[in-house]
């Protein structure tokens, strides 16, 4: 890549005391890409948006902007905007006078007609025309999420970062918004970097995805890399649901293992990290890479304790003796009244490469995997 | 119908009878006599007798001294205590560390256990002849007068009503959102812009409850002229003991009084529209 990145952390550790909330991270963001910063809370993934932001001084190493080292440099002299969480807009300002707070800031100073003009234009952006003269506790939390959306944009920074943007809609304005993001980061082309703890978010929006956990970039790809082809165990696990199945490693060829489950059964697994014979590891099967079908063939054999249809799929909680549950996705047809009710017995397959094998050593996400089961079995 | 009424907030009415009745006792009827006695006259030996004139209120310029110090001292004093006061309060609020806070909170309250006389006093005696100006006369500077002067009277008040400042300031500051300063500074204001367009405008209704709070104190204020002025810087609050315990001239007191009253009212009024007007979406309500 020739073009100089809009945002590059070199090396770069936050310490607060003696706790690290962000261990020696590289990290180069494109220009006029849509990056989310994902993980669990405590991840890291707000202090490095804040180091961007320049609220947070890195302890070691170098944040830069479009090549610029950003050390010394106050937040009033970055050339990026923040949507906060919460979106902190100013209780004693209106609308418009929230959108144009960073114009009058600007020096030399613009003109009031530009200014004007310039808040107009970001009004009509976010759908938010004649809004402008309203108070900001008269606004819905919606409205509010665009007014805060205006008044980063409008100042036409390099970069926006956005703090868990979409954290306090309700779900059906969640999606809405998560679409508009996409289309005005499209529509202005400018790098946004979104932080957020949800995976479906963070999948759905953006071009690139960087999982953080523990301080550190875990991986960092495509949504779809992410999901098909996990880094490791806890990437398998955070992103999106998967059954975890426990074995040790019976024979290797290439980049498959053979792995023995708990019940005996050898099944055949991909693997990402080099895997050594008898050794303990974790296999992830994705829910919809399951196929059911009437006992007979497959890999496993289990009985059905729950089945949640939700129309175009239907989810199936499995007991598989020896083994644990597992859950399944069924894509439904309509018309095709193929469920499987609970109690019956069933024969579960799956294609060959779909089995994902990782080492169990620093599995944390093991746990989080059986509340997430938990769930669906209560 | 009122019967009915009575009955139904019978439960209210008990709550609240006794705070009406202290009112009713010791501040409107107390009023209502003040506003007899200053249509009245004065009688030959003394006190009051019934009579309708305005005589009292057209001879309001006889005490034209006292106002004249009362509204000039009062503002200036107010406005010293605040910017005595908002540095403290804004230390106290953003910049002070979690542990110390409520040390330093206790620090500013604790000389009022002590009564603002003595407190006084001690002034009278830091600043008369035995006190700084001894000390200065050692390194060679002689004759300084402090005491008696319209300076020791400042100092006086800044010193007895910096607590009631700082504490309605503090509070403003403290219930203040940090991510609205870091908007700021994000959306490119420099750390002054950000002080004068965010911090002390949200921080208005507390300084406009603390100014207030001590002009309308300040209007009435007795002991402070009097140990540190020395009769010389005369307020309203002395003007009125003169009259009613020296010249016992009820009538024309109670007209300096109720005019005193008037003026707080509006000074009262002003500053709620002030505050309200400024601090937009948070609707402050002092009377």
């Amino acid at each position: 890549m020739t073009a100089v990145p809009d945002i590059e952390f070199r090396a770069v550790t936050k310490r607060y005391g003696a706790v690290t909330a962000v261990s020696g991270i590289d990290l180069a963001i494109p220009p006029s890409a849509f990056v989310a910063l994902l993980g669990p809370s405590g991840c890291g993934k707000t202090t490095c948006l804040r180091m961007i932001g320049g609220f947070e001084q890195p302890s070691e190493g170098q944040v830069l902007i479009r090549g610029r080292d950003m050390a010394g440099t106050p937040p009033y002299r970055r050339p990026v905007n923040m949507v906060f969480q919460q979106y902190a807009l100013f209780p004693h300002l209106d609308v418009e006078e929230n959108i144009s707070y960073g114009l009058r800031q600007a020096r030399p100073r613009l003109s009031s007609r530009e200014i004007g003009q310039r808040a107009g234009e970001a009004l009509s952006m976010v759908q938010l025309a004649g809004y402008g003269r309203r108070k900001i506790h008269e606004l819905s939390g919606g409205q509010q999420q665009r007014v805060a959306l205006a008044r980063a944009l409008v100042n036409k920074p390099a970069v926006l970062l956005l703090d868990e943007p979409l954290a306090a809609l309700d779900k059906k304005l969640r999606t809405d918004m998560q679409i508009e993001l996409q289309n005005l980061q499209r529509e202005i082309g400018i790098t946004f970097v979104l932080v957020t703890h949800d995976q479906e978010e963070a999948l759905s929006m953006s071009d690139f995805v960087c999982v953080m956990n523990g301080g550190r970039i875990v991986q960092l790809g495509q949504p779809s890399e992410i999901y098909d082809e996990p880094a490791d165990l806890f990437v398998a696990d955070f992103v999106g649901k998967t059954n975890l199945l426990s074995g040790k490693v019976a024979g290797l060829s290439g980049d498959l293992v053979d792995v023995a489950l708990a019940d005996g059964t050898v099944i055949s697994a991909r693997k990402r990290v080099p895997l050594s014979r008898g050794e303990a590891v974790s296999v992830s099967l994705r829910p919809e890479s399951l196929g059911l079908s009437a006992p007979g063939g497959g890999s496993l054999k289990g009985i059905v304790r729950n089945r949640i249809f939700l129309g175009s799929t239907a989810e199936y909680a499995i007991e598989v003796p020896g083994i644990g549950p597992l859950l399944a996705k069924a894509d439904h047809v309509i018309g095709q009244g193929n469920l499987f009710k609970p109690g019956e017995p069933v024969a579960i397959g799956f294609a060959a490469g779909a089995p994902l094998a990782f080492p169990n050593a620093n599995n944390n996400g093991t746990n989080q995997r059986e509340d997430q089961n938990a769930e669906i079995l209560s | 119908m009122r019967g009915s009424l009575f009955r139904k907030n019978l439960v209210t009415t008990l709550l609240l009878a006794p705070a009406a009745l202290w009112l009713v006792i010791f501040l409107v009827l107390p009023f209502i006599a003040i506003a007899i006695f200053s249509v009245g006259e004065r009688a030959p030996e003394g006190g009051y007798q019934a009579a309708l004139t305005f005589a009292q209120y057209a001879n309001l310029p006889a005490r034209a001294t006292a106002f004249w110090n009362t509204m000039v001292l009062a503002p200036i004093g107010a406005l010293a205590c605040l910017l005595v006061a908002y540095p403290v309060a804004y230390y106290l609020a953003l910049r002070a560390p979690e542990r110390w806070r409520l040390i330093l909170l206790a620090m500013i309250v604790i000389p009022f256990w002590t009564s603002l006389l003595m407190r006084t006093y001690a002034w009278m005696y830091i600043l008369g002849g035995r006190g700084i100006p001894a000390l200065l006369a050692y390194v060679g500077i002689q004759d300084l007068r402090l005491i008696n002067t319209p300076g020791a009277v400042l100092l006086g008040i800044v010193y007895g009503y910096l607590p009631l400042m700082i504490l309605p300031i503090y509070v403003s500051l403290e219930r203040l959102d940090r991510r609205l300063l870091e908007a700021s500074a994000d959306l490119g204001a420099t750390p002054l812009s950000t002080f004068l367009g965010v911090t002390l405008r949200l921080s208005l209704p507390g300084v406009m409850t603390g100014f207030s709070l001590v002009m309308i104190l300040l209007l009435g204020e007795y002991l402070i002229p009097t140990l540190l002025g020395g009769g010389k810087v005369f307020f309203i609050g002395n003007a009125l003991v003169d009259l009613f315990l020296q010249s016992r001239n009820w009538p024309f007191g109670s007209a300096i009084a109720i005019t005193l009253v008037l003026v707080s009212v509006v000074v009262l009024i002003v500053a709620n529209r002030i505050s309200t007007r400024l601090s937009g979406a948070r609707r402050v309500d002092l009377i």
